[in-house]
């Protein structure tokens, strides 16, 4: 098995790109991660993506982004794990690399969510839960979440304001990135007087419907030096998976997807969450952002709001996290957010994040989630130099 | 608009009369049926008709609807703990969304999930409200 390496990266900014489509946003930041790479072809491209077909009527888009981006006739495929698409998609290009039987890979993660009407885009994302036993019922993705987020609330004996920590942090951080949607910085009380979306989750625990595209290319890392002498090492790419529904955990207020993947990230890397210097977790919704700093051994079952409220995840904090604007900052276009934890994760290794940059930063961890919690994808990344 | 009666169909009697499995090796209780038991992965056993009672362990109202559910909005779903120990997902019913609590006793009736328009499936299924109390 071959040591993997992340030689380039791109990304659009991600926002409502009503002159922009699909296959363009697609086309632009794998052009952007080519250029960076130095690289002008590669063996294969795998395309994360989740909802083309119920948005845009389109399906196939590996071959359909291949042509499109210049790479027509070579090996291509896209890859479907709900919102986990994008970490899926980089984990099935490491999977080609390090197997030997592909050198140089291109992963694209693209969404575009703004081309149709916001109940056919609900309707998609729901896509995620089970069709049969929760969508049946109406229940949107949202929805889920809440039911979540109101249980753990109720067994830890929290308040909705215990939340904000995690979307002011989130908007502060946005402010910085360039290609954020949102880039005003937020307060408490802009989160407290928000609007009730499924209650308990409001706007403002809610990540925001969006459209972008972010790209990675990866190579052996015995040949990254050949390319570029900022590459960053992929030291652990793992998967698990838990049931689609919430009402079949064994735990429902309990990401184990998240433990068992990171556990085995962990085991792989040679890394403890002590020597995670930042971590690019799914904050789709605040709730989540609380389980997933649990599971994954950042605070004790029921605490991740106190490390929230402590000012552990913020720039210089013990944990930074959506240090770019994470999902609610920067933007959520679903089977795209893999690729964009990872592209962020690759500019503070490298000192390219700006105001936003945790020094030294020499190790991180990026999470993403595909559902609420059915397939949980976690890479640790770090500096090759 | 999209028409899936066979797929509706097939799930009938789970959906309107809450009938599950009970797994013939560990006694667990299954709902809805599935091919492997999820308590000790052996093949799944005969039918089980569920009581219908539980309880609410989360809730939360819609207001931002799905397709299909916009003329329904809002409305509460929760998590409903079974009393023979299998947890679902449903709507409630017959109800207040403020009067609803964590822990509430609820009992399934079967009631319409969704209308895809005047022309289109309905989707009939359960639904929980609270316990009325019986006469002595």
């Amino acid at each position: 098995m071959r040591d993997v390496s992340i030689i380039g990266i791109g990304q659009t900014p991600v926002g409502e790109q009503w002159d922009t489509g699909l296959r363009h946003l697609a086309y632009h930041a794998l052009r952007d991660a080519m250029i960076d790479a130095g690289v002008e072809r590669v063996d294969a491209l795998y395309v994360g993506n989740m909802l083309s077909g119920e948005i845009s009527a389109q399906a196939h888009l590996g071959a359909l982004i291949a042509d499109f981006a210049g790479m027509r006739g070579i090996e291509a495929i896209k890859v479907e794990a709900a919102c986990a698409s994008g970490a899926a998609a980089v984990r099935q290009g490491l999977i080609g690399v390090a197997s030997g039987m592909q050198d140089v890979v291109a992963v694209v993660g693209v969404e575009k969510m703004t081309d149709n009407i916001g109940s056919k885009v609900t309707a998609g994302l729901a896509e995620a839960a089970d069709a049969d036993y929760e969508t049946v019922h109406g229940i949107s993705f949202v929805g889920l979440n809440a039911l979540v987020m109101r249980r753990y609330m109720y067994e830890y004996g929290l308040k909705h304001e215990d939340f904000a920590a995690f979307s002011v942090n989130a908007h502060a951080n946005g402010a910085n990135n360039p290609n954020a949607m949102f880039r005003s910085p937020i307060t408490e009380k802009t989160f407290l007087n928000a609007g009730m979306v499924a209650d308990p989750i409001s706007l403002f625990d809610a990540s925001p419907m969006c459209d972008g595209a972010a790209a990675v290319i990866l190579c052996p890392t015995d040949l990254a030096k050949q390319f570029t002498g900022n590459s960053v090492r992929i030291a652990a790419s793992t998967i698990a998976t838990d049931s689609v529904a919430i009402h079949d955990r064994k735990n429902p207020i309990w990401l184990q997807a998240a433990e068992d993947s990171a556990r085995q990230a962990y085991k792989l890397s040679g890394y403890t969450p002590a020597d995670i210097d930042f971590f690019e977790l799914h904050d789709a919704f605040t709730i989540m952002s609380a389980l997933s700093l649990e599971a994954c051994g950042f605070a004790e079952p029921g605490q991740g709001t106190r490390l929230a409220k402590d000012g552990e995840i913020t720039l210089s904090g013990k944990i930074p996290i959506s240090t770019m604007g994470g999902l609610k900052s920067r933007g959520h276009p679903v089977g795209a957010t893999g690729v964009y934890q990872i592209v962020e994760s690759v500019l503070q290794l490298r000192g390219d994040a700006g105001e936003n940059q945790i020094p030294n930063a020499r190790v991180g961890m990026a999470q993403n989630i595909g559902g609420s919690g059915a397939t949980i994808v976690t890479h640790i990344l770090e500096r090759n130099n | 608009m999209t028409i899936e009666i066979a797929r509706h169909w097939r799930l009938k009697s789970q959906r309107y009369g809450l009938v599950g499995e009970e797994c013939p090796v560990c006694g667990g209780k299954i709902f809805p049926p599935r091919d492997v038991c999820p308590h000790c992965a052996e093949e799944a056993g005969p039918a089980y008709q569920f009581s219908g009672k539980g309880e609410v362990y989360s809730h939360t109202t819609i207001f931002n609807a799905p397709e299909g559910f916009e003329d329904q909005v809002p409305y509460t779903v929760a998590l409903v703990k079974l009393e023979e120990g299998p947890m679902i997902t449903a709507q409630l019913t017959d109800v207040d969304t403020d009067d609803v609590k964590i822990g509430m006793p609820v009992e399934m009736v079967t009631r319409k999930l969704s209308q895809q328009g005047d022309e289109g499936l309905i989707v009939y299924g359960y639904k929980f409200r609270p316990q009325l109390a019986t006469a002595a």
